[in-house]
């Protein structure tokens, strides 16, 4: 699957858990397909994933006069609040920047803190606000640290079979990113780069810390790539569990849920 | 005690509960948090295998005979560490207390271990609780709940200065172990919940004090790991992990496993079924029949053999709390050397 992040996800302007929106346009058409294929753009930042593959969509409807209506879920009721907000707030970003759209309304339901999210979302409060006394800032450190995550995890995805094809670390720290064979590994860690604001065209290095953006050394390496398998079986052990926990919850499949690799 | 193939495994679950979560017990204006919180323990056991799975209105609130039939009995476990967990915010009486375990416990002599719990939001008075609880039970660890509520504030680090007088108070009091709840968790809301770096610190700046991570800090187990390998006093408690993955997810099971036992290894990892989330008798009997795969993505993970299993399910935990092993049970010495 291609994932397409708009832009305005991570800049500052037309955020829901900013201050600006992006403004509404006059009512016309717009398919509850446009609302699913906006939907899919959006990733639990933990997991990495789409919301849509990860079940997390109840429904979405659009009216006839243009309101568009997305009902999300989680695996619990105690899901963390953070992560949960960014994800209404992804949602909402997305949905509403289709064109086409009177209105949206994205509601997380059953969760401990459904209603304080849901409420600052469409107040495009931000999270501080919203959760005004028990929390100092906004979410923007936490989605990084996370991106770097996705960094580490994805480099293994896309260095592993390089290095069961033989690569030595010299050679793995020598390649850059536009050197392994094109792949949705490849693309995806090219795109989580770009999110970070650390080199990702083609010259730069293929492997590099998540923090600096600069490569990695050969003598470094082994104990880096460790480290990058590591966080991957994490997330995918975190995403395992979180899937059961979900299908425990909901007897019905989410919409455009998909069962991992 | 647990035997296959002519080994005898001593079992000690780190890691259980005799809890109330039943609507008796619910404190009025948080019954929403009191359901929410047992119903989401209950989709957890909804991970292990169905023929293990309870009812709801079994599961808030099972009765003593249970328990001991399910451990003891059922699920070959010698000795039981109790963690206790209190959420008074939510349960009237608690959710397990100190005190509702051992009131259990004292009934059948032997069977447990009493760990109790402090908060520092609770302050002198706090210390003083500690204390009696150590000499009435015996204490000699620990539960600490990081993100639980408490007056408006909605967690803390073990890094908190109020956080590092209890520390010292535990080294006073004889406290050897220090379990720390880093699973899955609510608060603080903006920041990562599951944050290991304040047993990081702590772990250095109370080096005759061991640290159990509970849960082993999933969902961030690369945390955990790349900050136990440094540290010679933390451990890793196996709760969830086996319970949540070895069923559900054996792949991801053996792969979490192989990580541990590469960054920790198998004299720093204990057993904990997490009783009543999921009973330890399958948990017992598939750890001991468990092999890492022979496939090419497992071939650079470390092996587990019987003597490592032994150590996981009940000889490391042995001794952090001082357990008396019968013979039958030890290792034989060239084992202990490190086959």
């Amino acid at each position: 699957m291609t994932e397409v992040v708009p832009a305005a996800r991570l800049g500052p302007p037309g955020r829901a858990d900013g201050s600006r929106g992006s403004g509404g346009s006059p009512p016309r058409s717009c398919a509850v397909s446009d609302v699913l294929a906006a939907l899919a753009t959006v990733r639990d930042p933990e997991l990495d994933e789409p919301i849509t593959s990860l079940g997390f969509v109840t429904s979405a409807a659009v009216s006839a006069d243009g309101d568009a209506q997305v009902r999300l879920r989680l695996p619990t009721y105690f899901c963390a609040p953070n992560f949960a907000f960014l994800m209404v707030a992804d949602a909402y970003d997305a949905v509403s920047a289709l064109k086409g759209l009177r209105r949206t309304r994205v509601v997380l339901e059953d969760h401990f803190a459904g209603e304080a999210i849901n409420n600052g979302v469409a107040a495009r409060a931000g999270f501080a606000t919203t959760f005004d006394g028990e929390a100092a800032g906004e979410l923007a450190g936490l989605r990084a640290d996370f991106l770097r995550k996705a960094v580490l995890a994805g480099t293994d995805l896309v260095c592993r079979p390089l290095v069961q094809a033989g690569a030595t670390p010299d050679q793995l720290t020598a390649m850059a990113l536009g050197d392994p064979p094109p792949s949705r590994e490849l693309g995806r860690l090219r795109q989580r780069r770009a999110e970070l604001g650390l080199p990702a065209d083609d010259r730069s290095p293929l492997v590099i810390d998540p923090v600096t953006g600069a490569g990695v050394t050969a003598e470094s390496l082994p104990l880096h790539m460790r480290m990058a398998r590591t966080t991957r079986i994490s997330v995918q052990a975190n995403t395992g569990i979180c899937r059961g926990m979900l299908r425990h919850r909901y007897a019905s499949a989410g919409i455009g849920e998909e069962e991992s690799a | 005690m647990y035997e296959h193939n002519g080994e005898k495994y001593f079992v000690v679950d780190g890691h259980m509960h005799y809890w109330n979560a039943a609507p008796d017990n619910w404190v009025p204006g948080a019954e929403q948090y009191a359901k929410g919180w047992i119903e989401c323990f209950h989709a957890y056991m909804g991970l292990g295998p169905p023929e293990t799975h309870w009812s709801l209105e079994k599961f808030q609130k099972y009765s003593e005979d249970d328990l001991m039939k399910d451990v003891f009995e059922d699920g070959h476990v010698d000795k039981a560490i109790f963690q206790p967990t209190y959420l008074n915010e939510w349960y009237k009486e608690g959710f397990n207390t100190t005190e509702r375990n051992a009131t259990m416990g004292e009934k059948h002599p032997g069977r447990f271990v009493y760990n109790t719990r402090w908060d520092p939001r609770d302050g002198d008075e706090g210390l003083k609780v500690l204390q009696a609880n150590v000499e009435r039970y015996g204490s000699t660890g620990c539960k600490l709940y990081t993100a639980e509520w408490n007056n408006g504030s909605r967690g803390w680090k073990l890094t908190d200065p109020g956080a590092y007088r209890y520390l010292e108070r535990c080294q006073e009091l004889g406290i050897k172990n220090i379990h720390v709840h880093k699973g899955p968790t609510i608060w603080p809301l903006d920041k990562d919940a599951f944050d290991v770096s304040d047993v990081d610190h702590a772990a250095t700046d109370f080096p005759e004090l061991n640290f159990i991570v509970e849960h082993v800090g999933l969902p961030r187990i690369e945390d955990f790991c790349f900050m136990a390998t440094q540290e010679p006093n933390v451990y890793a408690g196996l709760a969830v992990v086996i319970g949540g993955l070895m069923h559900a997810r054996p792949r991801f099971f053996a792969k979490v496993m192989g990580e541990l036992l590469f960054w920790v290894g198998e004299d720093k990892m204990l057993f904990g079924s997490d009783y009543a989330i999921w009973e330890p008798k399958w948990q017992v009997e598939g750890f001991v029949n468990w092999e890492m795969p022979n496939d090419e993505e497992f071939s650079d993970y470390p092996r587990l053999g019987t003597a490592g299993k032994k150590k996981i399910l009940g000889l490391n935990a042995a001794k952090l709390y001082g357990i008396d092993v019968p013979a039958e049970f030890q290792l034989e010495p060239q084992l202990v050397a490190g086959a």
